[in-house]
């Protein structure tokens, strides 16, 4: 099932176009990677699932229904933009959020109350959020982000202003989110994010999206058939079967090379070839990182 | 609906928990009336301890007697030029009065030199001194004495009384109602401009705090906004309501300690110094006229134009407040705001006091811009029931209009940081669809 389909969605200020046709498609219980440069669109896709501003066109779904005002308590939201009445109790704070969320009052409390014991925050309760670190009110806000329990949760840029420590904590809590079978959609620039927790990826740029699919998926697409090995002997710079495309030398005559072989060639063929020409002591496909393909992507995009 | 209820009571609560809230609504009451009387005495003090000052003067018509009550005085046998030059080389003397030959009938080219402008009044204590002197002559010439002019003067008060169309018969005291009229209208004044602002600090809060992007995911911009409107509004009507009360029991409090000797019959008092005889009868009618105000509607409609010129002014505040990233980024478009609440509170000096029932201040009474306050300068002096009608009528309009206006400004103004604004902006945004 998915969590959240967009059909050609379209957003158009006075000046320029912010999302152009836009389709997406969300599925359930994963952790969905909303890539792009500044500026691409993600705020204003992001506000438009919120409902914090309509689009022009197009249809978005969320969990098999049209997008109504009722799908407010479905979503949690952080923005990347975060902030807390800053002369408000957190404890105070965190009920009012969870009630403009529709929580009962009784819900709230006991919510709330279960998730700061839960962050080992309790003793904040009682203080005002102007009094808090930074990282303390980001925890304070990760917490009325997900305290009504929704089925999508989309966080802009979550890790920004948290150190490593509490940037653990978090990752720990998306994961177990997931678990539960929550929705999450990332929207970030840090590609090491991506990486280690995003199943599946889109990227918009410029107010379009230029790639979507799951993580493997797309990494299989930008394989560039490029080899990691490590040998000792230097190599010929090309062969009939591959081109030596960096070759560095290391300590004691061993030496670190990028191969990328010509088509048609499989790994076997290589090493074989390679075993005949140097002594090999490491062989490892060289797999894009996200942040190669973003890169590419969107600089393949603005050479155009 | 149930979430513009929760905002309305956080805002509330928020207001009304703070100490300055407590602290504002106590003393207030307590404030303004201490510095008016603190005021008021050091001018008395400083009018009975001033220094007199020495004037030179030079009398060709002889008919001259200083009165030294409110200025020395000092006599110059010399001729008009030579006290001139005199006077110049003095250090300690204030002015040179020349008084020269005229004709009683007639008197002309009196003269008084100074090295400062002189004050109003001290020129016009010098006049007065002159013309009692001349009149004096005059009585001497034309052989009237004091008690023949005594048993011509009459004193006749006209007692105005007001005929309602029920035929009721209300004495009234325009003085009086100049007084309620002019403290409502300066109240209201303050009052729309004190939570107005608060209105507009709220929202550039929010708005700076970054808060505001998590609220409208969870509720529309213009349910936030009315919310916070209405909240401060609750604040406003219940400071009120304190204030009534306190003022109530305070006067109670002080009439019962004081007997019948009330502050403003005292201050009757020492107007009407000079006849005694007066004295009793002017707090009587003073008292009467107080009686004959109708307090009951005067507060009701105090509070029904503060409410209405609250949501007018409110949400026009809540606009701005919603543009722009700082306060001091707001005062540019405060300026607009405050012109008709200016027209109306210098034109309560000017002519809706002075002329209640004047074709102006009858349409400034009516127009919504002006009306909380124009109404409430007229409200004592009777308005007839169309015109009141009207009025509250156009009022509920003016805010509705107001109140969609600035929600149009403030759904797109709320999520927009550091762009320059300008009214061209501000017209894109209320022209940009959902």
């Amino acid at each position: 099932m998915e969590a959240l389909t967009a059909k050609n969605v379209t957003k158009r200020y006075t000046n320029h176009l912010a999302l152009d046709n836009v389709s997406l498609t969300i599925p359930a219980k994963t952790i969905f990677g909303l890539l792009g440069p500044n500026g691409a669109g993600k705020t204003t896709f992001i506000r438009i699932i919120n409902q914090i501003i309509n689009s022009d066109g197009g249809e978005i779904t969320i969990f098999g229904e049209r997008l109504q005002p009722k799908h407010i308590e479905t979503i949690g939201y952080l923005p990347e933009e975060r902030g807390l009445y800053k002369k408000l109790k957190v404890g105070e704070q965190l009920i009012y959020l969870a009630r403009l969320k529709g929580l009962s009052r009784k819900d709230a409390v006991e919510k709330s109350k279960a998730w700061v014991k839960k962050f080992e925050v309790t003793d904040w309760w009682n203080k005002k959020v102007e009094d808090l670190s930074k990282g303390m009110a980001q925890k304070v806000q990760f917490i009325s982000t997900v305290m009504h329990e929704p089925r999508l949760i989309i966080l802009d840029e979550p890790f920004s202003g948290f150190d490593p420590v509490n940037a653990q904590l978090i990752t720990q809590e998306i994961l177990e989110l997931k678990e539960k079978g929550c929705t999450i959609i990332f929207s970030t620039h840090r590609m090491e994010t991506v990486e280690d927790l995003c199943d599946h990826i889109a990227l918009i740029d410029k107010s379009k999206k230029i790639l979507e699919g799951s993580k493997k998926q797309v990494k299989q697409t930008y394989r560039s058939n490029t080899y990691w090995v490590e040998h000792k002997g230097s190599l010929p710079p090309s062969s009939l079967n591959y081109q030596l495309i960096e070759q560095r030398s290391l300590e004691d005559g061993f030496f670190k090379s990028v191969i990328k072989v010509n088509n048609g060639t499989s790994p076997n063929i290589l090493i074989r070839d390679l075993t005949e020409l140097t002594e090999v002591h490491s062989f490892v496909e060289k797999i894009p990182t996200m942040s190669e393909i973003f890169i590419s992507l969107v600089k393949g995009v603005r050479h155009e | 609906m149930n979430k513009i209820l929760l905002i309305i009571q956080r805002e509330f609560l928020n207001r009304v928990q703070k100490k300055s809230f407590l602290i504002a609504t106590i003393l207030l009451p307590l404030i303004f009336p201490a510095i008016m009387a603190i005021l008021v005495y050091a001018a008395i003090e400083q009018r009975k301890n001033a220094e007199k000052e020495t004037i030179y003067y030079v009398d060709e018509s002889g008919f001259f007697v200083p009165d030294t009550s409110k200025f020395r005085f000092k006599r110059f046998e010399v001729d008009v030029n030579t006290a001139k030059q005199a006077f110049q080389e003095s250090q300690s003397s204030y002015g040179l009065l020349y008084i020269p030959r005229f004709d009683l009938a007639n008197p002309r080219g009196v003269s008084l030199y100074t090295k400062v402008n002189p004050s109003p009044n001290e020129i016009g204590d010098l006049e007065y001194m002159l013309s009692n002197r001349i009149r004096e002559l005059k009585m001497q010439k034309f052989k009237i004495d004091q008690k023949l002019l005594d048993s011509l003067k009459t004193d006749v008060s006209i007692q105005s009384i007001n005929v309602s169309d029920a035929g009721l018969e209300k004495s009234s005291d325009s003085k009086v109602l100049f007084g309620v009229g002019m403290t409502c209208g300066i109240l209201m004044y303050m009052f729309i401009f004190i939570y107005g602002a608060q209105i507009m600090q709220g929202i550039i809060e929010e708005k700076t705090s970054k808060v505001v992007e998590v609220i409208v995911s969870s509720v529309k911009p213009f349910q936030l906004m009315m919310g916070k409107i209405v909240g401060l509004a609750s604040v406003g009507l219940l400071q009120f309501l304190i204030w009534i009360v306190l003022i109530t029991t305070l006067s109670s409090v002080v009439l019962a300690l004081f007997g019948v000797e009330m502050p403003q019959q005292q201050m009757m008092n020492e107007m009407s110094q000079d006849n005694p005889a007066m004295q009793n009868q002017a707090g009587m009618e003073f008292l009467k006229a107080m009686g004959q105000i109708p307090f009951g509607f005067v507060i009701f409609n105090f509070l029904f134009y503060f409410l209405g010129g609250y949501l007018l002014y409110g949400a026009l505040f809540a606009a701005v407040g919603s543009a722009v990233d700082s306060p001091a980024e707001a005062q540019q478009f405060m300026f607009p705001i405050t012109i008709p609440m200016l027209i109306s509170y210098f034109g309560l000096f000017t002519f809706i006091l002075e002329d209640p029932h004047g074709p102006i201040s009858v349409w400034l009474s009516i127009i919504p811009f002006t009306s909380p306050i124009a109404m409430m300068g007229r409200i004592g002096f009777g308005v007839p029931e169309w015109q009141l009608i009207l009025s509250m009528v156009s009022l509920i309009g003016g805010f509705m209009f107001t109140t969609w206006v600035a929600g149009r400004i403030y759904r797109v103004g709320i999520l927009m940081h550091g762009t320059k604004i300008n009214y061209k902006v501000m017209a894109k945004w209320f022209m940009m669809k959902g």
